[in-house]
């Protein structure tokens, strides 16, 4: 287990209060200035020589994506924005950060805003989380009261602004390109990449785009060096992660744990073991919603963190775990979040917005045992059909889990499909055209 | 599923009141000079709030004129995003969720007390026109399940007897409060914490 004063997220739980005296006991904003004295690039090196990687989901290393920015300002403004949309299902990270730990988040902007030369930043916040908003609201409020943001920021010469914007529930808001067209006050539907936002992003200027814990972290990992970061976990995975712990265990939670934890020791300590006994789990899903899940053997044994998820063919995504067990109907859980995807998807490619219809559809009718044994199969190539044909990666997160289904529970699948559509019996139909075909002799 | 349809008895005018006007101007201000449309999220919310929680045709239209856009745009964004809801709906507006995470952990029990106390079906006013519920997609409470939103506040870890208390003071005319309705501290394991231990008993 990892030891308590290597925790990032010390108010995790909200122990110890949110406004700005106390944060400073949990020793945010000490030496902010003296990181930025040092200049853009001194942050750069140390962020990437700490091997974060974006806690948002698909792990791209933030110090390089840092390092796309162009180096000077040009004749377009740069902008930093902060992915709060955190819509996945089995994730509530980043919720808790923006309620309980938001001077983090906020003197991480800074920070991140310095190293990529934008004097905005817009925190984009899914609308169901208004109360958090309104939170962090308050913080940056603090924050400009002490002059921690906003004109000459620190005295370090850097001037910020840091605004909140609410999305209105759209789980593909979540995608960076949907964000920034949302923040542009249009419908979230993502853009063809390239251009990379990092040179044509927001209103067509330079944009660098983080999600919450990304940039949470950074302060941290600045203060106490790159080499305390990467010591934690292993190689290209290091430093720690907040699990979401959700499902079937006795004490669901959020925990702040070491990279590459084995996942029986992560929910066994900290989230009280699977309702049942471990021997009575049946799957995880190791990374939200839309990583493939993994049925109990690969459990036994694997490790959480970026590497060890990919050899297992899922990924660790956001680390939302949701632990499913014998009790329940796994065709039935995997059909509610095809339904998730349904109603999520952005209508913009037809692969996806008819695609992910049809896949909840027919794994309705499979869960209901309705289905004949061949469908699995065209399901599975439905799925292929989805993914890698769509504009952003909505297209595989959907079809993932759907073949993380048949790739483990296949025979289950079929063995409550039986339904046979072709007339086995010798039956005398008399308005059947095709009775000849029936007829033994003529088979 | 949100409430997409356009109802029928719209309001003939739409205007925002001094402290809708107010909260509009500052967040248009948020953003650079010419990309006010930006703003077009945030103000069709301030619409909502200031109509009852719903968002007639008219407000739509007001609000291209106040940004200067197509009205057509701002109709766009009001059907593509599902916390705009285009029909009246009770004062106290349940959002189940009942995505994997929540049905895992009876989310499902939560909507069969909801059709026998509130209304059969989705989005239809209780008898006495304060509540209405609906199944939503993921809230971001995981951990937290089964959870439901009324409104801006989130009850969390409920069960059947926990939803009934909670219709059951709306319906005696007050506010239940929101929050964990087992007990815990936000998203600390039960009776299992391990960690920062140090800060919890300092």
């Amino acid at each position: 287990m990892l030891r308590d004063e290597d925790r990032i997220f010390q108010n995790l739980y909200n122990d110890s209060g949110v406004d700005l005296e106390s944060a400073k006991l949990r020793n945010d904003w000490s030496g902010t200035k003296e990181i930025l004295d040092k200049g853009r690039e001194w942050i750069i090196d140390e962020v990437k020589s700490s091997e974060l990687r974006g806690r948002g989901g698909a792990g791209f290393p933030t110090g390089l994506k840092w390092s796309f920015a162009p180096k000077e300002i040009g004749s377009r403004p740069h902008y930093l924005v902060i992915n709060a949309d955190e819509s996945e299902p089995g994730t509530c990270k980043d919720r808790d950060i923006l309620r309980f730990e938001p001077h983090k988040l906020i003197e991480g902007c800074l920070i991140a805003s310095y190293a990529v030369n934008a004097h905005k930043c817009y925190i984009y916040i899914r609308g169901e989380y208004f109360n958090e908003g309104q939170k962090l609201q308050e913080a940056i409020d603090e924050a400009y009261k002490n002059n921690l943001i906003g004109k000459n920021a620190l005295n370090s010469g850097w001037d910020l602004d840091i605004y909140i914007h609410y999305g209105a529930g759209a789980y593909i808001c979540g995608e960076e390109t949907a964000l920034l067209e949302s923040l542009e006050g249009k419908k979230g539907q993502p853009r063809l990449k390239p251009p990379f936002p990092a040179l044509i992003g927001l209103y067509g200027c330079p944009t660098i785009i983080n999600n919450v814990e990304t940039i949470a972290a950074v302060p941290t990992i600045l203060r106490r060096g790159a080499k305390w970061f990467s010591s934690l976990g292993r190689p290209k995975n290091t430093g720690t992660k907040i699990y979401c712990i959700s499902g079937n265990v006795n004490n669901p939670c959020n925990v702040e744990e070491e990279m590459g934890i084995p996942l029986k020791e992560l929910i066994e300590t900290h989230a009280g073991g699977v309702v049942g006994g471990w021997d009575n789990l049946k799957a995880v899903i190791p990374g939200g919603s839309s990583m493939p899940m993994l049925p109990k053997e690969i459990c036994d044994n694997m490790k959480m963190d970026f590497d060890a998820c990919v050899e297992n063919k899922t990924g660790l995504g956001t680390a939302g775990i949701v632990v499913i067990n014998n009790d329940q109907d796994i065709i039935k859980c995997m059909a509610r979040i095809a339904r998730f995807y349904k109603h999520e998807s952005c209508g913009q490619c037809t692969p996806c917005r008819e695609g992910s219809g049809w896949m909840w559809r027919m794994l309705e009718r499979m869960s209901a045992g309705e289905a004949t044994p061949d469908e699995v199969d065209m399901l599975f190539d439905v799925t292929k059909q989805i993914e890698g044909h769509t504009i952003c990666a909505f297209g595989e997160g959907s079809s993932w889990p759907v073949q993380g289904l048949i790739r483990h529970f296949k025979d289950e699948i079929i063995e409550r499909n039986k339904f046979d559509p072709v007339v086995k019996k010798n039956q005398n139909i008399p308005y059947l055209v095709d009775q000849h075909l029936l007829e033994k002799e003529n088979a | 599923m949100s409430v997409k349809k356009i109802y029928k008895d719209q309001p003939k005018t739409f205007e925002f009141n001094e402290k809708s006007m107010q909260a509009a101007k500052k967040i248009v201000s948020n953003y650079p000079d010419g990309r006010q449309q930006s703003a077009v999220m945030a103000l069709l919310y301030i619409a909502q709030r200031q109509n009852d929680n719903w968002i007639p045709l008219q407000a739509m239209k007001y609000i291209a004129k106040f940004l200067n856009m197509p009205y057509i745009k701002v109709y766009e964004v009001a059907t593509f995003y599902s916390m705009y809801n285009l029909s009246p709906v009770g004062k106290y507006f349940f959002q189940v969720c009942t995505t994997t995470p929540c049905m895992l952990r009876g989310a499902y029990d939560l909507v069969k007390v909801c059709k026998k106390k509130i209304s059969e079906k989705e989005n239809v006013l209780s008898d006495d026109g304060k509540i209405s519920w609906m199944e939503v997609e993921c809230l971001g409470a995981c951990v937290n399940a089964p959870m439901m939103q009324v409104n801006e506040d989130y009850y969390e870890d409920l069960n059947e007897k926990k939803l009934l208390e909670i219709i059951e003071t709306i319906y005696q005319n007050k506010t239940p409060k929101p929050g964990s309705y087992s007990g815990r501290i936000n998203t600390e394991p039960v009776n299992n914490r391990k960690t920062l231990l140090g800060n919890k008993n300092a």
